[in-house]
């Protein structure tokens, strides 16, 4: 009996201690995750003087709101917002649409290449970029379409593999029996897939949006290699050359990197869980 | 119908006719209207120059030179440039610094946030930042704090009474700046997937654990860690292959720099292809990088058997 409360009360003295323990953790890893964002837009709100202060300025007051007036304007970074916005949205509604258009044949459509197709779309997924980057600079080339913005997002209309997955696996749950029904009622594929399976797939679809969006916007990989004229730039893009040109004006780059950052900050606020979700989601595509 | 040749269940059939049958039957048309697309786009951008990569990697030439057919040379001149190794290093170096760090620190928030579920979505919402944040301007925000002069971090050092190194302007501590900021970025995307696999664990186990007297340490060791090793592997698998490809943040911070200590193998097939145009060299050095990520996934695979169990 003796051994049995010495033991438990060892145990609740554990629990205790790891629940403080997690609470610091915790603490601590938010603390150290917003500081940085903290200290970008309190640098982008500094004069050119205080940037260079030692010890730092930890409050920027007053701050210099026409550091984003000069970065949006004299800097481009307005046109550059406006071009990253453009390539993400075609890009998303191409994968959007493409990948769900692919999935259905996959899920619904009984064609006898189905399954090879499926595992070549698959093994597809293990090819790193890098590989293919060179030889589709050459094929975007011999068409024409380097320096603009096209190789961005209209390969995205063939679809994405990742995409094609993720909605084949949602639209494998929806019943048969409701297509069945359709068909029944003088429904042919076409009209199942846009009247039936696509607005069923509401969620699925807004995850993949997210993703696809978010992707888009924050990929430089892409404009640093097919984008030359500065009118093209996109905004990370815009923020790279930047940094090489005006390395010692911190406040406009911290300004740039803030503008950069708000789209998908506000954008991540409002539809949090369906990133969360998608994020889950592709982890566990492995 | 009479007249038509019926179709024996194996036979091949022997007329178009019933070879027309058999195409509207199986709704082949309507799949290659729904996979054609993706056909075309899996031949065309992904297979298509993958193979291209390999012959462009056999050529010496340039985009606006016909290349020439040298064999493998590309690929012993690679093996043998001290920048390809350094390369190779600076990212092992890079993967070793990020991924193992990410997987237990990830871990360890998992466990906390499992803890502690009130509150939750808030916390999740701050850890996502840096990850949906693009790393160009998590390079450029760190940049700033890296600034040996008037950074902030060597401010904080300096309160601390340590001296601080001048991080991406110095050989030895610019890649391990980087690693550092990788591993901050990646954090909250490896506790999600973490807390996703905690989560999935009955708590049944726990529960019968504990009427069996187990211990907090004996609880982990036995049903927590063994559970979550699928969600480990997965990550390891995922961080390691996605790690080997970095090439933003060099690219943004250092340019390789200084003196190649951060140049990585991504960055270096962008320079060679696309800097000074030498096609068939990068696209060597592209399928040697290629192999390096194959031949270790494929080594962790195999070494699944041996630490992952998919049922306890």
């Amino acid at each position: 009996m003796a051994v049995a409360t010495i033991r438990s009360r060892r145990e609740a003295v554990t629990a205790l201690l790891l629940k403080v323990l997690a609470y610091l953790l915790i603490s601590a890893t938010a603390a150290s995750m917003i500081f940085p964002f903290y200290w970008m837009v309190s640098g982008s709100l500094k004069t050119e003087v205080e940037v260079f202060l030692v010890p730092p300025k930890w409050l920027p007051i007053p701050p210099q709101w026409s550091n984003y007036v000069y970065v949006l304007s004299s800097i481009h970074f307005a046109r550059y917002t406006y071009n990253s916005l453009k390539i993400a949205v075609f890009s998303t509604a191409g994968v959007v649409l493409a990948s769900s258009w692919a999935a259905y044949g996959f899920a619904r459509v009984r064609a006898r290449w189905r399954q090879p197709l499926f595992v070549v779309m698959l093994a597809a997924m293990m090819i790193p970029g890098q590989v293919t980057m060179i030889p589709m600079f050459i094929i975007m080339y011999r068409i024409g379409w380097v320096n603009s913005h096209y190789p961005l997002w209209v390969p995205a209309f063939f679809g994405d593999a990742f995409g094609v997955f993720l909605v084949r696996q949602y639209f494998l749950t929806i019943p048969q029996e409701l297509l069945d029904a359709a068909k029944i009622d003088g429904c042919n594929h076409f009209g199942i897939y846009w009247q039936i399976m696509m607005p069923l797939a509401k969620p699925v679809l807004a995850t993949l949006a997210l993703l696809s969006f978010m992707g888009s916007w924050n990929s430089l990989l892409g404009p640093v290699i097919y984008l030359y004229d500065e009118q093209l730039f996109t905004l990370p893009l815009g923020l790279t050359a930047f940094r090489g040109m005006y390395v010692t004006y911190w406040a406009y780059m911290m300004a740039g990197a803030t503008i950069s950052v708000i789209p998908i900050l506000v954008l991540f606020l409002f539809t949090q869980q369906y990133f969360v979700r998608g994020v889950v989601l592709s982890g566990l595509k492995g | 119908m009479a007249g038509e040749p019926v179709p024996v269940a194996g036979s091949v059939p022997s007329t178009r006719l019933a070879l027309w049958r058999r195409l509207r039957e199986g709704e082949d048309l309507y799949g290659l209207a729904f996979l054609g697309p993706l056909t075309i786009g899996l031949l065309v951008f992904s297979y298509g120059p993958v193979l291209a990569a390999f012959y462009l990697s056999l050529t010496k030439g340039s985009y606006l030179v016909t290349p020439k057919w040298v064999g493998l040379a590309n690929y012993s001149h690679a093996l043998s440039d001290p920048v390809v190794w350094r390369a190779l290093r600076n990212t092992a170096y890079y993967v070793v610094g990020t991924v193992p760090t990410g997987i237990v620190l990830g871990l360890a928030l998992a466990l906390a946030m499992n803890q502690q579920l009130h509150g939750i979505v808030f916390y999740r919402a701050i850890f996502f930042l840096p990850t949906i944040t693009s790393s160009v301007a998590v390079a450029v925000m760190w940049a700033w704090m890296y600034n040996p002069d008037f950074g902030v971090i060597n401010a904080l050092l300096e309160v601390v009474g340590i001296k601080g190194p001048t991080w991406l302007a110095s050989p030895r501590w610019a890649m391990p700046a980087i690693i550092i900021m990788s591993i901050w970025r990646g954090l909250g995307y490896d506790m999600l997937l973490f807390l996703a696999g905690l989560q999935g664990i009955p708590k049944e186990f726990y529960e019968a654990a504990e009427i069996d007297g187990a211990g907090t340490w004996q609880r982990f060791r036995h049903i927590t860690a063994p559970l979550l090793s699928p969600t480990t592997f997965m990550i390891a698998v995922l961080a390691t292959i996605g790690s080997f490809q970095v090439f933003e943040y060099s690219y943004v911070m250092t340019r390789g720099g200084p003196m190649y200590s951060t140049m990585t193998m991504v960055l270096l097939i962008f320079q060679r292809g696309f800097e000074s145009a030498e096609v068939g060299y990068a696209s060597a050095i592209a399928y040697l990088l290629f192999a390096v990520i194959l031949a270790l996934t494929l080594v962790q695979l195999r070494g699944q058997s041996r630490w992952v169990h998919y049922e306890l």
